[in-house]
């Protein structure tokens, strides 16, 4: 069962190789002449001013967090949707209430305007 | 001369030749998958151009055919900037982290009853898997350029990319519900029966959702806040050109043909004709494939671009609420064995 794995591994190993080589021939085909304003960031022209290493907005955090947890719900779920047939009424059950469970904290999140962009 | 090659290919060890096989199936599914991509972008300039009354590209070769050769040869022949305060490691690695898992993930998909390089029973989990990094190419991409565009396009695609995420995860776990099954290969089968057997009827939010979120995932319009040109010129991708560039256009286009086909081995019964039993074939997977590209350039020819706070919205305060809602109702039926599909 586990030879059946072998075809990723090669992909994988393929893909990662491929994308080198495309790189390299980038590399060895195109001019490589660098000089101060082409390796300056691009900001549309200007001398670039502050740090581009800012601060960023919290939302962006709190998006990730309540990715995190969600998609460790999916992560969950898999197994159980694939012996639904199976786990009858009590792991139908089961499920419902943790799935009730997760929306009463989303709806807390909507009410605390976590999702909110403005 | 056949009988010369097989002499060589004796000598091999097994294992060798195993290895062979397998490298050259897989050389059979990315040369023409690079193909479709370049003359994907072809068709895309082809087809928004017909829609905008314009005849599009036509100056390279009879009809502008020859278009996409020059485009790449022209990339390749471009000089690779990299700026001089980026992190010229993790600058080189993204692009490569952005286009290895598209390419990666098409070891799974079944393009036939037979034509599957690698059957395994974690099919769906696998791709779950691989198309989640994607968001890693981007983020690393933006970080490493160190250059205030590439950095917020970067912010902003990675939350656009997870917030989806989501919604396609559970509509995923839709599609587990329905078949009982991680292997895409029986997924398919669970759909045998003809049009009306067809996922995309009893999950049909499901399948609406999951190619939208799709559309989302890869950053395409309406949904490309990410590299809205009119403000952040091209968001995470900004700083690089040349081949490097080339890679992340690569991956987009690559990942586009893999969502399109995704969502016609789930919904819309991959290999199987409409009519049941009738000429079960290749044709019907790349007939339905094509349908969904088709969506994606049509999407860009018609919608405007979303404003940010309103694709999070409708990420997480439209999507997520029906997906979950439907997995509910498709759990009952599932459970009262409503008939046709879960009899």
């Amino acid at each position: 069962m586990l030879a059946e794995y072998l075809p990723i591994l090669i992909f994988l190993t393929l893909g990662v190789g491929l994308s080198f080589v495309l790189l390299f021939v980038g590399l060895l085909l195109g001019p490589h002449k660098p000089d101060d304003a082409k390796n300056s960031p691009y900001e549309c022209g200007f001398d670039e001013f502050g740090n581009s290493r800012m601060r960023f907005d919290v939302r962006y955090y709190l998006v990730a967090i309540l990715f995190i947890i969600f998609d460790l719900e999916i992560a969950f779920m898999f197994p159980w949707a694939i012996v639904l047939d199976s786990i009858g009424t009590q792991g139908f059950v089961a499920m419902a209430i943790f799935l009730v469970l997760l929306t009463v904290g989303f709806a807390y999140e909507w009410k605390k305007g976590a999702l909110e962009w403005d | 001369m056949i009988e010369f090659i097989m002499t060589i290919w004796g000598w091999f060890y097994p294992e060798i030749q195993t290895i062979l096989i397998i490298v050259f199936k897989i050389i059979i599914i990315v040369l023409p998958l690079m193909l479709a991509v370049a003359y994907l972008t072809f068709a895309e300039r082809k087809i928004i151009g017909f829609m905008q009354m314009r005849i599009g590209p036509n100056r390279v070769g009879p009809r502008g055919w020859l278009q996409p050769i020059a485009d790449t040869v022209k990339l390749m022949l471009k000089e690779i900037i990299f700026p001089a305060q980026s992190n010229k490691f993790l600058f080189i690695l993204a692009p490569v982290l952005s286009l290895t898992p598209a390419l990666a993930a098409w070891a799974v998909i079944p393009f036939s009853d037979t034509m599957i390089l690698s059957d395994i029973d974690a099919g769906l989990l696998y791709i779950l898997a691989l198309t989640s990094l994607g968001v890693y190419g981007v983020l690393i991409a933006g970080w490493a350029s160190n250059s205030k565009y590439a950095y917020l396009g970067a912010m902003r695609a990675a939350a656009q990319i997870i917030s989806y995420e989501i919604a396609m995860g559970f509509a995923l776990v839709g599609v587990l519900m329905a078949s009982g099954s991680l292997n895409l290969g029986d997924i398919v089968d669970a759909q045998s029966g003809g049009l009306f057997h067809w996922f995309f009827i009893p999950l049909f939010p499901l399948f609406f959702i999951y190619f939208i979120a799709g559309v989302a995932e890869t950053n395409r319009a309406p949904f490309d806040m990410a590299e809205g040109e009119s403000e952040i010129v091209a968001g995470f991708h900004v700083e690089y050109s040349g081949m490097a560039f080339a890679l992340f256009f690569l991956a987009e286009y690559a990942n586009m043909i893999l969502i399109s086909a995704l969502t016609s081995v789930m919904f819309l019964g991959g290999w199987q004709s409409p009519i049941a039993g009738f000429g079960d074939s290749i044709f019907w997977f790349f007939t339905k494939t094509s349908l969904f590209l088709l969506l994606f350039l049509w999407f860009r020819a018609t919608f405007p671009r979303y404003r940010y706070d309103q694709i999070m919205r409708l990420g997480w305060k439209v999507f997520l609420p029906i997906t979950i809602a439907w997995l509910f109702i498709l759990g009952l039926a599932i459970y009262f064995k409503l008939p046709p599909w879960f009899a």
